[in-house]
């Protein structure tokens, strides 16, 4: 093949990206853990390895456009060159929503949480498996398996429903519930974020297979 | 079809028993670029020759379908060839100046055409080296040996040469392979700005070259025209699995 080595840097950014996934991936599921056990020191390490999130990414950003600018990639190289700093991106910002996560449990500090952490977890499960298996179909330029995704959003957004209709029960039986209930809520609303981000990677998978730019609907 | 400028049909095209160019339809815009891509030997530079007959000098030659320039047949009986290549223009990988003055070099067309009158000369010969870019670096001696020139102005010359003509298309054969990275940019920026006037095509070996500087790609592949398209959509998702082994160096 004429292009070994650009091949072989394509590949070297993949690995890299899917390297920074597991590190979101880790710091999703880590982050509910530590409010969940309210574990200030976990929240805090989560907090600190935000720091390496962004170094990886950044890097990775450097080292795609490099790419870009001294091998001038054409047609579906530079749909995957422009997808990773896509999804870099989306990458970037699920970190952010973790170490918003990881800085709740330190807000909420060392009063006892007003219910047991159960759909929320599940959440942070289901947005992780999502996540994890739109990289994989990004890197194997897996389309159906792209598409399968984006439908699990619905019950990533009913947890989420579920989450808000049971904080806004504790709210009104005790309105000194009212600043913690917040703070849940906003972990939540991190993580019907994060799904809808991976949604977004999986807009960005259908696009380097195809060419096509277009955006999954919502259920509702 | 839209300002068509050049309408192609089936066009095939034989050296003797050898068939270089099989059943080529296209529509080449007025006031656009269009570039022609392809592998060396894949029938694009034969395709342009085609467009104002400069195949016809070859013993053994043949031509089947339509070239269409403004509707009217350019291999009819009875085509004017000379008036053709005037209508037709073409620049040449490289610089090829008479050894004569800058403005003589300018002139010549002109003159063929019966152009004699002192005035009217000047002021063709100005109005061409500023279309091509070049009437602020020779204005002072027009009457330097074009030979002495730099390559780039030398290209920019060939360009003004043509345009003295009042062409309505201008056919560019690897026009800047001989020229540097920088000249190469400024020959890229001179064409963009004859667009305006002018309907060009360009055979290039350089795809970001084609990219960077067409409105519509067609990219040949062994005497065939694979895919033509808006130059945006051909480099970021071509249709064809052939035009994209190509152009991400994967074909070819």
């Amino acid at each position: 093949m004429p292009r070994e080595t650009f091949d072989r840097e394509l590949q070297q950014l993949q690995d890299r990206l899917l390297k920074l996934g597991s590190l979101v991936e880790e710091a999703l599921s880590a982050s509910v853990e530590a409010l969940r056990r309210r574990d200030h020191e976990a929240a805090r390490a989560i907090i600190a390895q935000d720091e390496e999130i962004n170094r990886h990414r950044f890097a990775l950003e450097k080292d795609t456009l490099i790419l870009i600018a001294t091998q001038q990639p054409m047609a579906s190289d530079l749909r995957t060159l422009a997808a990773i700093l896509e999804i870099t991106t989306e990458l970037e910002r699920m970190g952010d929503y973790a170490k918003g996560i990881a800085k709740i449990d330190l807000l909420i500090g060392d009063e006892p949480l007003i219910k047991p952490l159960i759909d929320i977890p599940r959440m942070a499960q289901k947005a992780r498996d999502m996540l994890h298996r739109a990289l994989t179909a990004f890197v194997h330029g897996d389309i159906e398996l792209a598409q399968a995704i984006p439908p699990e959003d619905d019950e990533v957004d009913a947890l989420y429903q579920q989450v808000y209709r049971e904080l806004i029960t504790y709210i009104l039986a005790d309105p000194h519930n009212i600043e913690q209930a917040n703070y849940l809520l906003w972990a939540a609303h991190n993580l019907e974020r994060t799904a809808d981000r991976v949604v977004n990677i999986c807009e960005r998978v259908v696009f380097t297979v195809t060419g096509k730019l277009m955006e999954f609907e919502d259920a509702e | 079809m839209t300002n068509a400028k050049i309408q192609v049909e089936h066009l095939s095209f034989f050296y003797g028993a050898k068939q270089a160019l099989s059943d080529i339809s296209m529509v080449i815009r007025d006031r656009q670029i269009t570039a022609l891509i392809g592998p060396s030997g894949c029938g694009k530079s034969t395709f342009l020759r085609c467009l104002n007959r400069m195949n016809d000098t070859i013993h053994g030659a043949r031509v089947e379908g339509r070239v269409l320039l403004d509707g009217q047949d350019i291999y009819a009986p009875g085509t004017d060839v000379v008036d053709l290549r005037r209508r037709v223009g073409m620049v040449f990988q490289r610089p090829n100046p008479f050894p004569q003055s800058v403005f003589d070099n300018v002139a010549f067309g002109p003159r063929v055409l019966g152009l004699h009158h002192k005035n009217d000369l000047e002021e063709i010969v100005e109005r061409s080296l500023r279309d091509a870019g070049l009437w602020d670096e020779v204005k002072d001696d027009l009457r330097q040996d074009a030979l002495g020139l730099s390559l780039g102005q030398q290209q920019r010359l060939c360009i003004a040469r043509v345009v003295a003509v009042r062409p309505e298309v201008i056919l560019m054969d690897e026009p800047c392979s001989a020229l540097d990275p920088i000249v190469t940019l400024e020959i890229e920026e001179l064409m963009k700005r004859l667009r305006e006037e002018y309907c060009i095509v360009i055979v290039t070996h350089n795809m970001q070259q084609a990219a960077r500087v067409s409105d519509w790609t067609g990219f040949f592949w062994l005497g065939k025209l694979v895919e033509f398209g808006a130059t945006g959509d051909l480099f970021t998702h071509p249709r064809e699995k052939l035009t994209e082994d190509y152009i991400t160096g994967r074909a070819g």
